[in-house]
């Protein structure tokens, strides 16, 4: 066997070689992916479609292993398959099911919705043809291994200097943490 | 032999058969690993009786086989043959897949759990996170059935066990992460995430992170170990099933197969925290003093301790032969219980066979499968402990109240594993 196999897949894309059964995988993340989004949007029981809706946020959290993303898709699992459907499904769960199933379930607005659908397709038609041109040529080739050490040092900066978006984080999780005050002051019972 | 075989075989360098592209020797793995823990939880639930039993000065499973040894394999075939009841008023589907949920959960996780430098499925970058992630949602397999169930207890139960899980998590998360901070203390300034390389850095650093910056690793090591309890529902945190007040929590519905799919995922589970516990604060698969006692003479010494405890446990099934009463009815199972010290015995013969064959630290195959075997060892004897303490604390604790539990996540847990989180790296920087 080839010497580069061995020293893992990192080399073995490095060295050129297109990983195991890629489009196999793609296609199959990809059509699970678009088959229980539509679950989520026809089920009539609010509780399938969470369910319907972890089963997409899982095929997409493969997507981004395809994109060596590990820790991208770390969080997707992390975030939101574990934390926020389960709250999901906490809420819908103490909903009467037997009513909310006999509420009509699609609003009549279907000319804004084939409007903004076609502006969708006409956009990733776009991007699949012109693809190539419209965005930039320099793919950034990160290894798997050191992918949330490079996210890291964007984030955090590395080397003694200021990372690139370290102000922008700085901000988000400032805006998260007023989040979360604001959530903890609105349930309590009494006043402050 | 075929290349796909051998070429991993022939690697010189230790490395996961995930890491090396060898698909047939991930699935063997995969295959080993799956057929341990199953035997594991078996081995698990007798222990759990017969532990439990003892603390209550009972006697536990004595009739199906010596001492009970066969009463897992009788219960595990008499739950198969029993009907498979779903409630009429049940949600059908998400009823027959919410054990699926848990179990895929809890048996997921182990593809990352390092056994060794090189005994894991596959190495990942994110493997932590990866753990603590796919752990997490086997709670949606709680949740989803005891929504499915149509019944109060069981959505009391699910809904007690989600709340739950969620607000320890965070205490659990904050812990791992000042355990995480630990591996950066190195000369690169560069932690990992990966399981093989937290236990290689507590290897590097010379130290175990429960007894690293004393006593900041040792109080996160506590808030894990009580919040792995509670994120797997077990006692004195079992509030989920509290069957005084619950009947069985959100299991209540469910019977045979599908029921005992829910222990399995739940001890499988147990056994996963616990080897996330061993891995990031007791050294994972490495021998007690790897770096202080590292001459080849200790190197043996220690390699003889599998077979050792296999002698061990030899000798008490035949302390348990002698002590038969000299009855006829106790003949076969006289027989039976002789047959097993003796299997424990040949095990162990084997393993202290491996050991001196494989004595010298060269590369040769004993060598090799020696080294391999002593990791697994440590690993496994690590987390047994564990696994014991499991059946301890729910011999010993009383259940604590819902309210209480929440406080205790919330007010107590939670500020303590910030502090350390914030000790920890403020030490961190002040020693680097």
């Amino acid at each position: 066997m080839n010497p580069a196999l061995n020293s893992g897949l990192n080399s073995a894309v490095n060295a050129g070689m297109a990983p195991v059964a890629t489009p196999w995988f793609f296609y199959v993340l990809a059509g699970l992916a678009v088959a229980s989004g539509l679950l989520v949007i026809t089920r009539r029981n609010a509780v399938h479609s969470a369910l319907a809706l972890i089963v997409t946020l899982l095929a997409v959290t493969g997507l981004y292993l395809m994109l060596y993303a590990p820790f991208v898709a770390a969080v997707q699992i992390f975030v939101y398959a574990g934390g926020i459907m389960l709250l999901f499904l906490f809420v819908i769960m103490l909903v009467n099911i037997e009513r909310s199933s006999k509420d009509r379930q699609f609003n009549r607005m279907w000319p804004v919705g084939l409007a903004a659908a076609c502006a969708l397709l006409a956009l990733f038609v776009t991007a699949f043809v012109k693809g190539k041109a419209l965005f930039p040529d320099r793919m950034i080739s990160l290894p798997e291994s050191s992918n949330t050490q490079q996210i890291a040092g964007m984030l955090y900066g590395e080397a003694g200097r200021m990372g690139e978006y370290t102000f922008a984080f700085e901000i988000a999780s400032l805006l998260l943490l007023v989040a979360i005050l604001g959530a903890v002051i609105m349930t309590k019972k009494k006043k402050i | 032999m075929p290349n796909f075989i051998m070429s991993y075989l022939n690697s010189k360098d230790a490395i996961t058969p995930g890491a090396a592209g060898s698909q047939f020797w991930a699935l063997v793995y995969v295959f080993i690993i799956f057929t341990g823990v199953s035997v594991a939880v078996m081995a698990m639930n007798w222990l759990e009786r017969k532990a439990l039993a003892h603390f209550q000065i009972r006697l536990g499973p004595m009739r199906v086989g010596p001492h009970g040894l066969l009463q897992p394999i009788a219960d595990a075939i008499k739950l198969m043959l029993k009907e498979d009841i779903i409630p009429a008023e049940a949600d059908q589907f998400v009823f027959w897949v919410a054990p699926l949920i848990g179990l895929l959960a809890a048996f997921t996780v182990y593809t990352v759990i390092p056994f060794g430098p090189s005994q894991a499925v596959s190495d990942m970058n994110i493997g932590i996170l990866f753990m603590l992630g796919v752990s997490s949602l086997g709670v949606l397999g709680i949740v989803v059935a005891g929504w499915a169930s149509n019944s109060h207890y069981p959505l009391i139960g699910a809904l007690r066990s989600s709340a739950q899980m969620v607000s320890y998590e965070v205490a659990m998360g904050l812990a791992v992460v000042s355990a995480i901070l630990m591996t950066s203390l190195n000369a690169t300034g560069t932690g990992t995430l990966s399981m093989i390389g937290i236990v290689q850095a507590q290897q590097q650093q010379g130290v175990w992170f429960i007894f690293k910056f004393f006593p900041l690793g040792l109080i996160a090591f506590g808030i894990f170990a009580i919040a792995m309890i509670a994120e797997t529902n077990r006692a004195p945190f079992d509030m989920a099933e509290a069957e005084s007040e619950l009947t069985a929590g959100y299991h209540t519905e469910y019977s045979g197969l599908r029921w005992s799919l829910f222990m399995l995922a739940e001890y499988a589970a147990m056994i996963a925290v616990s080897s996330i516990a061993v891995a990031l604060w007791l050294g994972g698969w490495m021998r007690p003093f790897p770096n202080l006692l590292n001459a080849p003479a200790w190197d043996f010494i220690f390699s003889l301790f599998p077979a050792l405890t296999f002698f061990g446990l030899a000798a008490i099934a035949t302390v348990g032969v002698v002590r038969m009463p000299a009855h006829s009815f106790f003949k076969i199972q006289r027989i039976g219980l002789a047959a097993f010290a003796a299997l424990l015995g040949f095990i162990a013969l084997v393993l202290l066979v491996i050991a001196i064959a494989g004595r010298s630290a060269d590369a040769s195959v004993a060598a090799r499968f020696r080294e391999g075997i002593d990791y697994v060892y440590w690993f496994v004897f690590k987390v047994a402990i564990f696994m014991y303490l499991f059946i301890w604390y729910r011999a010993t604790w009383p259940r604590y109240r819902f309210d209480q539990l929440m406080k205790i996540g919330w007010k107590v847990m939670l500020p303590i594993s910030l502090v350390v989180l914030i000790m920890t790296a403020i030490v961190g920087v002040l020693v680097s």
